[in-house]
């Protein structure tokens, strides 16, 4: 009896380690994903000295809110904002009604030839002609510094119509032979009856595509020159790098740095990067939590009907 | 990311549950199909036609020229690929780098499965929820904001140089950015951090889908919570993570570019440079629009080979294909 007790007692230490060490893992699994955020946060609302000099680490110092209102002042930031808030509501609206009615048109068997567009479409997820065809064709096409670049190539997504056409699937035929005899065309019967029962899975498909699109940087970097179709990622891109070159323009002239940062705007390089940036992220890590555990079981849907 | 998924689960095939018929197509048929050619267009014009750009490896395009107006080259550009010698020492350069971060990529592929595993065995429901939550952060955000991370942190100036100033470690800044030093681990160690917490998500939900009888009568035979783990939950998860290992193969080539480009800068240019981002490189900035053409064809091949090569195999061993 007694060597039993004592090798559930061991096991239940054994347990004891393994489940402190466990969560002490995932504690720091934490701090390391979560501290840069909080990070930048600090430090874009701490007096501009201080937070220069990498001296922000646990709390604000200084707390003030300027930044907030001088980075609006900063040339291109506005309309960049603008662009950005605009390709992603305008794109992300175009590739949720065309994923939600792709979807179901290809659940319709009566379309001529369905499997062979149905393959035309999703085939390409696996091939591309590269980064240069596609360059010039883009420019072929008038869509080199063109707002609609960050719109059109984005509507059409494999993915999503897979997703939808799953989902569609799953639901009951009788739906749509209800609204065929009432009478109704293929497309009353899309907006009427099936695009209202979508929604968890369109709220996928929209999550998915308004954080690439919020977040997209290479196609303003290949295909815009034009300042007014900059986006919010782009700027803070430049943001990083001009900072790069006026400190070391600084050093190379020997180092009166104050005079060419006043000169460039009265904010430290510091300050502005860590501004923007929070204004880059904060929009993901608000809407991320809400939408979370919807999308999660979106794609869980998806992976398992198919 | 979004293929990951897609593979892992989903055959995308038309073979819905609705019947099909046959015979000559109605009005009504056609009907749909016209519905949907607008979109047919887009796919074609951004999908299939670029695949016609090809012809430029063939010559030597000037944009301002026009295709007409440039040079017939014939396979000058895919000679050069092997005959100059600088060329061909860049190339294989770019192609080690491409395939060093690849394999360590692969290598850590583990990770996402690992810390589903040991997620599994946190159980706090909130603790696992918060952990998930904000673990998965990193991967909603974009590489110019993982670049912002790092400089705010590593550089000169920032906070992790500051630290080991104010201990007395180091008198003057490391330089953690502005090396060539440890390049291909470094760009692995970011990707781990954005990439680890999503990664796990397609690992739980196969657990949660393992059947718990399986774990009763285990526990009734004895078996402890690391038996349970080693002898169950990660031989149920294996499936998956071939599949995925498999895909990952198959993108031995595409690392893409955004991370490397921004990462990028004049002192690990000559390690950091991958296949997507060297085709940038000199195609837009370099301006040599035709080699780059050439090298991406190249790459598109070798990457659509891979993908049936493999899908080949995955059809052999697991009886079904994973595209």
């Amino acid at each position: 009896m007694s060597t039993v007790s004592a090798g559930v007692h061991s096991r239940r230490a054994g347990d004891m380690i393994f489940t402190i060490i466990n969560y002490g893992v995932f504690l720091l699994l934490v701090f390391l994903c979560a501290y840069p955020f909080y990070y930048l946060i600090i430090n874009s609302v701490s007096a501009n000295d201080v937070s220069a000099l990498g001296d922000v680490r646990w709390w604000p110092v200084g707390f003030h809110l300027n930044n907030y209102k001088e980075v609006f002042h900063l040339q291109g930031l506005p309309l960049a904002a603008v662009v950005s808030v605009g390709r992603t509501v305008i794109g992300t609206a175009a590739t949720v009604l065309a994923s939600a009615f792709l979807g179901f048109m290809f659940t319709q068997s009566k379309m001529w030839a369905r499997q062979f567009w149905y393959r035309f479409i999703i085939v390409t997820m696996y091939f591309s002609a590269g980064l240069i065809p596609v360059f010039i064709i883009m420019k072929t096409l008038g869509l080199t510094n063109n707002f609609w670049v960050y719109v059109l190539p984005f509507i059409v997504q494999p993915f999503f119509i897979i997703l939808v056409k799953t989902y569609v699937e799953s639901m009951p035929e009788s739906l749509q032979e209800a609204a065929e005899v009432d009478g109704a065309n293929i497309v009353q019967i899309f907006f009427r009856v099936y695009l209202p029962n979508m929604t968890p899975i369109l709220a996928t498909v929209a999550i998915f595509s308004a954080v690439a699109q919020w977040n997209s940087f290479q196609d303003t970097l290949i295909y815009i020159t034009d300042q007014s179709l900059y986006t919010l990622q782009y700027l803070l891109y430049m943001f990083i790098n001009q900072a790069n070159s006026l400190a070391q323009a600084a050093q190379n002239s020997g180092g009166d740095l104050s005079s060419i940062i006043s000169a460039a705007t009265s904010q430290t390089p510091t300050s502005i990067r860590m501004t923007v940036s929070v204004i880059v992220v904060l929009p993901i890590i608000f809407i991320y939590p809400l939408f979370q555990r919807f999308f999660v079981k979106g794609i869980m849907l998806g992976a398992v009907k198919g | 990311m979004v293929q990951e998924v897609t593979a892992a689960g989903i055959e995308p095939t038309a073979g819905g549950k609705r019947t099909r018929r046959r015979g000559k197509p109605s009005r009504k048929s056609i009907g749909m199909f016209l519905c949907i050619v607008p979109f047919l267009v887009l796919v074609f014009l951004f999908s299939y036609f670029p695949l016609y750009g090809w012809i430029y490896s063939l010559f030597d395009y000037k944009p301002a020229l026009g295709l007409s107006g440039s040079e017939f080259v014939g396979l000058q550009w895919f000679r050069m690929l092997v005959s100059s010698p600088t060329q061909l020492a860049e190339i294989l350069q770019v192609l080690v780098n491409t395939l060093a971060i690849s394999f360590l990529g692969i290598a850590t592929s583990i990770l996402p499965l690992a810390f589903a595993v040991f997620l599994n065995e946190v159980r706090t429901p909130w603790f696992r929820n918060a952990v998930q939550t904000l673990t998965t952060l990193p991967n909603f955000i974009s590489w110019v904001l993982v670049y912002m991370i790092a400089f705010s942190l590593f550089s000169s100036t920032g906070l992790v140089n500051s630290v080991l100033n104010d201990w007395g470690l180091i008198s003057t800044p490391i330089k953690f950015l502005d090396t060539d030093q440890h390049i291909w681990l470094t760009m692995t160690l970011w990707s781990i951090w954005k990439g680890l917490g999503w990664g796990a998500i397609i690992y739980l939900a196969a657990i949660s889908g393992i059947d718990q009888s399986l774990y009763e009568s285990a526990r009734i035979d004895g078996a402890g919570r690391f038996q349970t783990m080693w002898y169950i939950t990660i031989p149920q998860l294996m499936p998956t993570y071939l599949v995925l290992l498999l895909l990952s193969v198959a993108n031995l080539l595409n690392n893409g570019m955004e991370q490397y480009f921004v990462f990028q800068n004049a002192f690990n240019k000559e390690h950091i440079q991958v296949l997507d981002l060297y085709v940038y490189n000199i195609g837009i900035t370099g301006n040599s629009l035709s080699m780059a053409t050439a090298i991406g064809m190249l790459k598109s091949v070798i990457s659509v080979i891979l993908l049936f090569t493999v899908n080949a195999i995955a059809k052999r061993v697991r009886g079904t294909s994973i595209v």
